[in-house]
């Protein structure tokens, strides 16, 4: 343990501070992209950098903190976050959802629903959901100053002209509080409608950028969409190969290479816990058979 | 089964573990020390301090070794310690008439009060190979000047500006708030302070390439080397206490200061405009790229048409910065299942639907075209 010439947390409790004032002003605007004085930290930009500040600003000695990416949380970059906070802060961790007090995710949100104790830290590379559109952030501060959406919707319509679908599958762009429009991270389009009336506080964070948004517990999150081409949430054909769930976000991994394929549950906690109480129902239908 | 997903922590721990064996090499030969760094490769410890925006030899040295000599890493290394320090005020400016001069050059004057001085240079070198260097032993002494010979050495800039020929600075302004990019985000237009710390921090080779942009027709300005000096100055921090300003120590930097192309009007006669580079250590080429860059971006200030990249004040600064842009670049080495998971069942749903269409647009021309037609298609099928 090489963390005691560092502050709880890594940061310093002024700059805490500073976060902390950031966090509460995205709180009091949804959607909106709040400028603030982004450290350097020890892991790289674009790894987690802004989530990482907004974690280390918010949670205290008490919290449970579990992190993940790509759902899981054993992929390398949620280990090694994790560490980080075991390291320099001390704090409890865990895989579980329902046991987290705060989990800052790369790329998902859990499929166990969250709860109103909770806070969910999103990792953000791109916070402005126009940047494709138009690269100066001059101009996109102004167009969300003026609400002024229309160039978004325009490009949706061309997916659909193009495609005959919207072709934008993760970090599908939505109306936060019927005022701002926020990238949600690139969490996928089958994520989106989690964001929406959730119970748990949502905040996002980018380093690199040096932004923060939010979105409070039970704000209306809409995802863009037209009349007559209404939001589909991604469908699977498939269920997952070691829980069966039909309900999850799937991860396909391919198995051998002859064109083998194999879908499994995107979030492992999940996963898991369900693997768990089919083995509990199994176990209670054997040790029944067994007593007769 | 399953590798990508399970066993990411000792995969870690192992990965790391090579990474320090790999750092160390071969045991037979000898291991490198960071004061071997500091002496013997002195330029890439400047460009670490530059760029890591901290100047402590010590430390850079320290991470050139740390990350096995890949230098945007030992400047990452650096800023990750420097963002943990206490921060306690401002030094007062650093005065750079006042160096205590190792290299001082001009290229618009022959000659000029204190001389031209070459200093430790690679310029007029030529680029061969010193096999001797492989070989080992001690190089002869260098030749000294004679002492007592120290005479003023005004800036260039300071002497054109006698006459009025250059554009004045801006007066200084004591107790004005100073900005830093460390500390707060970069709005636009950036005022001049942030541009320079910026570019100050930003990437050797990204500013050398777009100086040469401008070079080559991308938002030309017609530049002089006014003079580049290198050397010694002092850093003095005002004290509320004691109501003067001490001395913290001296600091080795490069200064280069462009003359550019003229500007005038608005009632104000025709005067040489400036571009200003400063870097730590001996990092001229860097100090000079800098000062391009700076005169680049004044276009909106002098009513110069943008051509070229060099000219885009929000481009240049939220991509100067190598830290930045080498975390974001080397993220997609990171997962991006999920995404592309998504991106696939589009992808396919996409594809089902275009054979369906397909096969729609095969069947009603079937049934338009004579039946003579269709059986030539499956006689060649």
């Amino acid at each position: 343990m090489t963390a005691r010439p560092y502050n709880f947390a890594y940061l310093d409790e002024q700059t805490k501070r500073m976060i902390r004032r950031a966090i509460l002003k995205a709180i009091a605007i949804p959607g909106y992209q709040v400028p603030f004085a982004s450290r350097e930290m020890p892991m790289p930009y674009g790894w987690g950098t802004g989530g990482v500040q907004l974690t280390a600003s918010i949670i205290g000695p008490d919290d449970v903190l579990k992190v993940i990416d790509q759902g899981a949380d054993d992929t390398t970059n949620a280990v090694s976050i994790r560490a980080f906070f075991a390291k320099t802060a001390g704090v409890e961790t865990t895989t579980d959802t329902a046991a987290a007090t705060v989990i800052q995710t790369r790329h998902r949100v859990p499929e166990t629903p969250l709860n109103p104790d909770q806070i969910l830290v999103y990792q953000v590379p791109i916070p402005e959901p126009l940047r494709f559109l138009e690269p100066r952030e001059t101009e996109t501060r102004t167009m969300h100053a003026l609400a002024e959406y229309g160039v978004m919707h325009v490009k949706l319509y061309e997916d659909i002209a193009r495609h005959g679908h919207i072709a934008t599958t993760y970090a599908y762009p939505a109306r936060v509080a019927d005022r701002y429009i926020m990238d949600p991270s690139p969490i996928p389009k089958f994520d989106n409608p989690k964001l929406d009336d959730c119970p748990a506080l949502q905040l996002f964070g980018a380093g690199r950028e040096k932004r923060n948004y939010a979105i409070p517990p039970h704000t209306r999150v809409v995802s863009l969409d037209f009349e007559d081409h209404p939001f589909e949430r991604t469908k699977f054909d498939a269920a997952c190969e070691f829980c069966g769930a039909s309900d999850s976000f799937l991860d396909e991994v391919v198995i051998d290479d002859k064109g083998g394929r194999m879908f499994v549950c995107s979030d492992t906690d999940y996963c898991q816990k369900r693997q768990a109480a089919h083995a509990r129902e199994d176990d209670g239908v054997e040790s029944r058979g067994a007593a007769k | 089964m399953y590798v990508a997903v399970k066993g990411g922590e000792r995969a870690i721990a192992n990965a790391h573990a090579l990474l320090a064996d790999a750092r160390r090499g071969d045991r037979a030969t000898r291991e490198i020390s960071p004061d071997q760094i500091d002496q013997q490769l002195a330029l890439a410890v400047d460009r670490v301090m530059s760029e890591g925006s901290l100047y402590d030899r010590e430390i850079a040295a320290l991470a050139i070794k740390q990350a096995r000599g890949d230098l945007i890493e030992a400047i990452f290394l650096a800023r990750a310690y420097r963002t943990t320090m206490p921060r306690f005020g401002f030094a007062e400016p650093i005065d750079t008439a006042a160096m205590a001069l190792r290299r001082r050059v001009s290229a618009t004057y022959k000659d000029l009060p204190g001389g031209q001085v070459l200093g430790p240079t690679f310029d007029y070198t030529h680029r061969l190979i010193d096999f001797s260097l492989g070989e080992g032993g001690e190089p002869a002494p260098a030749p000294t000047a004679p002492a007592g010979l120290e005479a003023a050495t005004p800036r260039v800039a300071d002497i054109i500006a006698r006459d009025d020929l250059i554009e004045r600075n801006a007066a200084p302004k004591p107790g004005a708030p100073v900005a830093d990019v460390t500390r707060d985000a970069t709005s636009f237009p950036a005022p001049r302070d942030a541009r320079l710390q910026t570019l100050a921090r930003g990437d050797e080779g990204f500013l050398l390439g777009l100086a040469y942009s401008t070079q080559r027709g991308y938002g030309r300005n017609h530049p002089f080397v006014g003079e580049i000096r290198f050397g010694e100055v002092e850093v003095e921090v005002f004290v509320e206490d004691l109501g003067f300003a001490v001395p913290l120590g001296s600091i080795t930097v490069t200064e280069c200061q462009m003359v550019n192309q003229f500007k005038g009007g608005d009632g104000e006669p025709p005067r040489f405009t400036r571009g200003y580079g400063l870097a730590f250590g001996q990092s001229e080429r860097k100090a000079m790229a800098m000062a391009l860059v700076d005169r680049a971006l004044r276009a909106e200030e002098f009513a110069e048409e943008r051509q070229g990249p060099a000219q885009d004040e929000e481009f240049v600064l939220s991509h100067s910065d190598n830290v930045q842009a080498t975390g974001f670049v080397e993220h997609l080495k990171l997962p991006h299942y999920v995404d592309f998971q998504a991106e696939l069942a589009l992808l396919r749903e996409l594809r089902t639907e275009d054979r369906g269409q397909r096969t729609e647009e095969k069947e009603e021309s079937s049934v338009v075209r004579p039946p003579s037609s269709v059986v030539r298609t499956e006689a060649a099928e």
